[in-house]
């Protein structure tokens, strides 16, 4: 064979026939070595992403499970609704993307379209509510209260609704058993964030994009227990979506029933008496501002005392947590979260706080006995108390003469406790402090639990404040630029306290020392702080961190995981002075300043303790406050701008022992009629099918226990007073705490407060309650 | 040129000999064919039948119920390819080119006809012809064929007679003339993909015919810039450019063609080295990859036979061109070269721009892959050009 044919053909062609070969050589190495680079050396990575290609995974969402009270009365569980929803992905395929058929949609279930639009559109920075904030491949909810009419009409016409979907759905239920509301300490959920998708990927429980996650309340704290675990199953699919076989499936388990301390009937009439009291409270004129009191928030905790388990939390205002299902309109959010809304959702039993007023003298009479003096004293218990030419004034001025701390705690006596502190703030030095000073008087506060959280199973509890040294230092570090700034020597009122506390802001002076020692000044407290607290005085001292989840039972009812009662200190008292003050408490409920409340009551059969606290807030109403407790409850009310003490919340607190242990209006004890007389020990039982045995409810016990004669009673005169010595309130947020008592403060440094503060009463006004 | 000379006879000289012994003889007709291109051709496409078979026996809304719908007609169209090269074996390229200014006008005709109603439309290219019987025609598939034939008849006469070495300008003109004619009209199909084979196929053809290095370098400018006028002055829509720039970053077109882009190297990666085996494939199997028997039945070899599976059809195709580049510069008259350069040109390129685009490496168009893919005119006409290969083949001198 030759390369050379005979016909001579010119070199030219033969040279670009061989170029054309090598041409056509290297056309197909290059095809070769990418076929080698693909499968080979990136044949892994493709591998991977064809087996996500092949697997669909179709989603069996976990029953949610139920949250129940002590005796198995569920607070929140499950229905079944009608669900249309519209699957986002499929809309914005369309051309105008879903317009016409969420229109068509509204017009079936007789909503307007943009009611519709506003619901599946995605929540960002600069849309407002109502929007979608869970994951855009989620179906959206559109509404889950259709009718079997309004479904069928939709699965009917499926082609006429392409990405809207009709369906059955457990969807979560608040069902406020005997209109025991309940709100705040059970929470809501809200669909689950891409964010939060992202973060719990790589735990041990991850969320899929149908799930709902607990947002506040038990329904967050206890979320994992509660969430169970969705049903997975993996199919093989085409490219149609069509099934070509089974890969994996785990089942769906439903989540654990969370059972609860609190007793619905309990927490149904704790809801009421807190919103009677607030409601008569506005009734009542104040003389000091010259309207009637606002009321304007309050919250009631009662607590096993032996436990620290919560048997009622309310906090009011209050909002119907079943807004939360199936995605809040936008009408619903505003009423919980504008700004005229005084935010319901807040849970105020643990995120209110205020300063304590007398329900904080507990903590200087132990800190008193630690410091050394003893509890028989005699103290004097004078008119007034003088620093250096500044007037602290008593109660009404009252004198009692020389009397015990436990006289003094019966009749709220101020200046006892002024004298004892400052002395204490002299021994260690005055203006000078030592460099170790004992500081007896914040740093039993401390040991009372104060100034930090008490640990209750519930999200965003606040801690409140002891503003001791360190605190007064760490304050105006932060904010002494600002004093500086703005005081002036002779300025206004703000622009004087502004200079003061640049001058000498961080120093604890004496009549911080003097303020504080009747809870108030800078001191803040949460009404489940002064529970926790009342508790371990009725116990023996132990400090209990409050809980309100008692057990979790999985939805088989076989596996029962206890939540044990824990404890996080014991009160820094002996025996002998928790004797003491215990009995000094009981003084007030036969006695002293609470008196007045417990007429009838049958304190032989069930010791009754308490104690009352009208706080001042700087440019407020009183708060009243009441810590009271039996052998096996502690109940403490708080109420802003709501008055004294007993006055506000002393009927209400009283109603709520009449309803746990059955006391009638003579104070007989009716056993049929008590709610509780013990705590509640037995838990309720799971069955094996998941269904609970509970028993029946009443309409409302709250009707069953009528407020109490003494209501209307006339207060004893020292009560009746213009309870103006102190301050606090139930505050929405700290911030605000802190502004308003710090003024307070300030002022305190130099004049007497309460004359200084009302020039108008020429009468002092005092502290007590 | 005398023209006409049949093969059969060129080969039937010498003493009579019968039988076995006459069929095997080193001179016999059996002995002479190009025995690799014609076995690389089978195993291609009786291994064609089977990727096709994987990629359609799932596929009831294309196979009307009957898995083997697909693999039958494959292997019946293979068949009547095989009796064409048969037929173009036995008629010789000589005699053919007689016939071919006929070939050319018929095959010109048809894709006129294809412009007309009686055309129809897949896939977006306006190329088939339906007949009876649920089959179609695509006719540019002839064409490409007719045109190596034509401009190799237009180009070598002279040259093949001895009146000049090289073709001169006005032949030159001429072939061109001949071949844009039908480019036109199917681009007007529009059938881009059949059109750049086209090209090629003009650029192997003049290279091969020794026209001038003016005429090459000049029509490869003047391609690269009427591609670069058609990209500047927005001729296109946006879209259609995305489209075209798929193959390298899907994201342009990820609803269209980057999907098909993405499934196939999806498929074809996840094979490794020996595949995931015949009929398993999951991109196969789950029909993820579209037009999977035809455009891209590539992907079903890379996914369920491998590394080892794609290089045996590029083997076998590599075989098929090498041997044809020898026939091309092994015969003795330029019309042979030609005819065999050109269908080298046709050859290489679409099994690069098919392979190519299944890699991810060339733009998405809708070009079978020879002998693999399902399609009966494509078989056929890849076939006759088998046949012609070899016709070219046996008109070697016997010293050779």
């Amino acid at each position: 064979m030759t390369n050379i044919p005979e016909t001579g053909r010119s070199p030219r062609v033969q040279i670009r026939l061989i170029v054309i070969q090598v041409l056509v050589l290297s056309l197909l190495g290059t095809l070769g070595g990418r076929l080698w680079y693909l499968q080979i050396r990136e044949g892994d990575q493709y591998a991977k992403e064809a087996s996500g290609n092949h697997v669909q995974q179709v989603v069996q969402p976990a029953v949610r499970g139920s949250i129940l009270d002590a005796r198995g009365v569920p607070l929140a569980d499950n229905e079944t609704r009608l669900v249309v929803s519209a699957s986002r992905t499929e809309l914005m395929k369309m051309k105008d993307d879903g317009k016409a058929v969420l229109t068509k949609l509204a017009k079936v279930l007789g909503m307007t379209p943009k009611e519709v639009m506003e619901k599946v559109r995605l929540c960002d920075a600069k849309t407002p509510q109502p929007c979608w904030n869970g994951s855009p491949y989620q179906p959206i909810p559109i509404t889950d209260e259709a009718t079997p009419k309004q479904a069928l009409q939709i699965r009917e016409r499926a082609e006429d609704f392409p990405g809207i979907t009709a369906e059955p759905q457990a969807v979560r239920r608040y069902p406020a058993p005997g209109k025991a509301n309940t709100a705040q300490v059970l929470g809501y959920l809200s669909p689950v964030t891409d964010e939060e998708i992202k973060e719990a990927q790589d735990t041990d429980s991850p969320y899929l994009r149908s799930d709902m996650v607990g947002r506040s309340g038990l329904e967050r704290q206890y979320d994992k227990q509660l969430r169970g675990k969705a049903g997975v199953t993996r199919y093989e699919v085409d490219n149609l979506g069509r099934v070509l076989g089974k890969a994996q499936s785990d089942p769906a388990e439903p989540g654990a029933n969370l059972v609860t301390s609190i007793d619905a009937r309990v927490q149904r009439v704790a809801e009421y008496q807190l919103d009677w009291a607030m409601k008569e409270a506005r009734k009542v004129h104040d003389r000091n501002t010259g309207t009637n009191y606002k009321a304007d928030s309050g919250a009631v905790v009662v607590m096993e005392a032996k436990t620290g388990r919560i048997v009622a939390m309310a906090s009011n205002p209050a909002y119907d947590p079943n807004v939360w299902v199936g995605g809040i309109s936008s009408k619903d959010y505003a009423k919980l979260t504008g700004k005229k809304s005084n935010y319901p959702l807040l849970n105020r039993a643990i995120q209110g706080q205020s300063a304590p007023g007398s329900v904080f003298k507990v903590i200087p009479t132990a800190a008193a006995i630690r410091a050394g003096y003893s509890f028989e004293g005699p103290y004097n218990c004078s008119s007034s108390y003088s620093i250096g030419g500044q007037v602290f004034k008593n109660f009404e001025s009252q004198n009692h003469g020389p009397i015990s701390l436990g006289r003094a705690l019966e009749v709220s006596c101020d200046t006892v406790f002024y004298r004892l502190s400052h002395e204490e703030w002299k021994r260690d030095g005055g203006n000078k402090p030592k460099k170790n000073p004992n500081d007896w008087f914040y740093k039993t506060a401390h040991d009372f639990g104060l100034g930090e959280k008490t640990g209750i199973d519930l999200p965003n509890e606040v801690s409140g404040r002891v503003p001791d040294r360190q605190w007064k230092k760490d304050y105006w570090k932060a904010n002494k630029d600002a004093w500086c700034k703005t005081g002036k020597k002779n300025g206004s009122y703000a622009e004087r306290i502004a200079y003061e506390n640049c001058l000498e802001g961080n120093r604890l002076r004496a009549g911080d020392s003097v303020n504080y020692s009747i809870g108030q000044g800078d001191t803040l407290v949460t009404p489940i702080q002064m529970a926790t607290i009342y508790a371990a005085l009725s116990n023996g001292g132990t400090l209990y961190d409050p809980t309100i989840g008692k057990a979790v039972i999985s939805p088989d009812g076989r596996t029962v995981t206890e939540i044990k009662p824990k404890a996080h200190g014991k009160l820094p008292v002996s025996k002998k002075t928790l004797k003491a003050i215990d009995g000094a408490l009981e003084g007030v409920a036969t006695r002293g300043t609470a008196a007045w409340r417990f007429g009838g009551w049958p304190q032989d059969k069930i010791p009754m303790h308490a104690k009352t606290g009208t706080a001042e807030v700087y440019g407020k109403q009183t708060t009243s406050w009441f810590t009271t407790y039996t052998e096996d409850y502690a109940v403490v009310m708080t109420i802003s701008q709501g008055g004294t003490g007993s006055g506000a919340s002393g009927p209400a607190v009283r109603n709520i022992y009449n309803a746990l242990y059955g006391v009638t209006e003579d104070g007989k004890i009716d056993k049929k009629k008590a709610l509780l007389p013990e705590p509640q020990k037995s838990l309720p039982k799971v069955k094996a099918d998941g269904t609970i045995k509970s028993p029946k409810i009443p309409k409302d016990p709250a009707k069953t226990a009528q407020p109490s004669p003494d209501a209307s009673a006339d207060p004893p005169a020292d009560d009746q007073g213009d309870p103006a010595d102190q301050q606090g309130a139930t505050v929405p947020s700290p911030e605000a705490g802190n502004r308003d008592t710090r003024r307070r403060r300030r002022r305190g440094g130099g004049r007497p407060r309460r004359a200084a503060r009302r020039p108008r009463t020429t009468a002092t006004r005092r502290a007590v309650t | 040129m005398t023209g006409g000379v049949n093969s059969f006879q060129v080969s039937g000289y010498g003493p009579k000999r019968s039988g076995w012994t006459r069929l095997l003889a080193r001179d016999s007709l059996v002995r002479r064919l190009d025995w690799p291109i014609l076995l690389s051709a089978l195993v291609l496409s009786l291994l064609g039948s089977l990727l096709v078979y994987s990629a359609t026996r799932n596929r009831t809304e294309l196979n009307q119920g009957d898995p083997y719908y697909f693999l039958v007609r494959h292997l019946l169209n293979t068949g009547i390819g095989v009796a064409l090269m048969i037929g173009a074996l036995w008629l010789g390229h000589r005699a053919l080119r007689t016939a071919v200014p006929v070939l050319y006008g018929a095959s010109v005709f048809l894709i006129l006809l294809v412009l007309t109603p009686l055309g129809s439309t897949i896939n977006g290219a306006h190329s088939w012809i339906k007949l009876p019987g649920g089959f179609s025609l695509q006719p540019s598939e002839f064409v490409k064929l007719t045109i190596i034939l034509g401009m190799a008849m237009l180009l070598a006469t002279r040259v093949d007679a001895g009146d000049r070495q090289y073709p001169d300008h006005r032949t030159v003109l001429q072939a061109l003339g001949l071949a844009v004619v039908p480019m036109i009209i199917v681009m007007l199909m529009p059938d881009l993909g059949t059109v750049m084979v086209m090209a090629v196929i003009v650029l192997g053809v003049l290279l091969a015919s020794g026209a001038s290095n003016r005429w090459v370098f000049g029509l490869i400018s003047a391609g690269a810039v009427g591609a670069v006028t058609v990209w500047q002055l927005g001729i296109l829509d946006d879209y259609q450019i995305n489209r075209f720039a798929a193959f390298a970053n899907p994201e342009l077109d990820p609803a269209g063609v980057g999907y098909n882009t993405n499934q196939a190297r999806i498929a074809i990666g996840s094979g490794g080295l020996t595949g995931a085996g015949l009929f398993n494939g999951h991109q196969t199997t789950g029909q993820f990859v579209p037009e999977q028997q035809t455009d891209f039945v590539f992907t079903v070899a890379g996914e369920e036979l491998g590394f080892v599976g794609g290089g045996l059809i590029l083997l076998l195709l590599g075989i098929i061109l090498w041997r044809a580049c020898r026939i091309a510069r092994d015969t003795p008259d330029l019309y042979s070269t030609i005819v065999a350069a050109g269908i080298v040109a046709w050859f290489a390129f679409q099994t690069f721009e098919n392979i190519g685009m299944t890699l991810g490496i060339m733009p998405v168009t809708g070009l079978p892959l020879p002998f693999v893919s399902y399609g009966g005119t494509s078989m056929f006409a890849v076939w006759m050009a088998v046949g012609l290969l070899q016709s070219i083949r046996l008109q070697r001198p016997l010293s050779a």
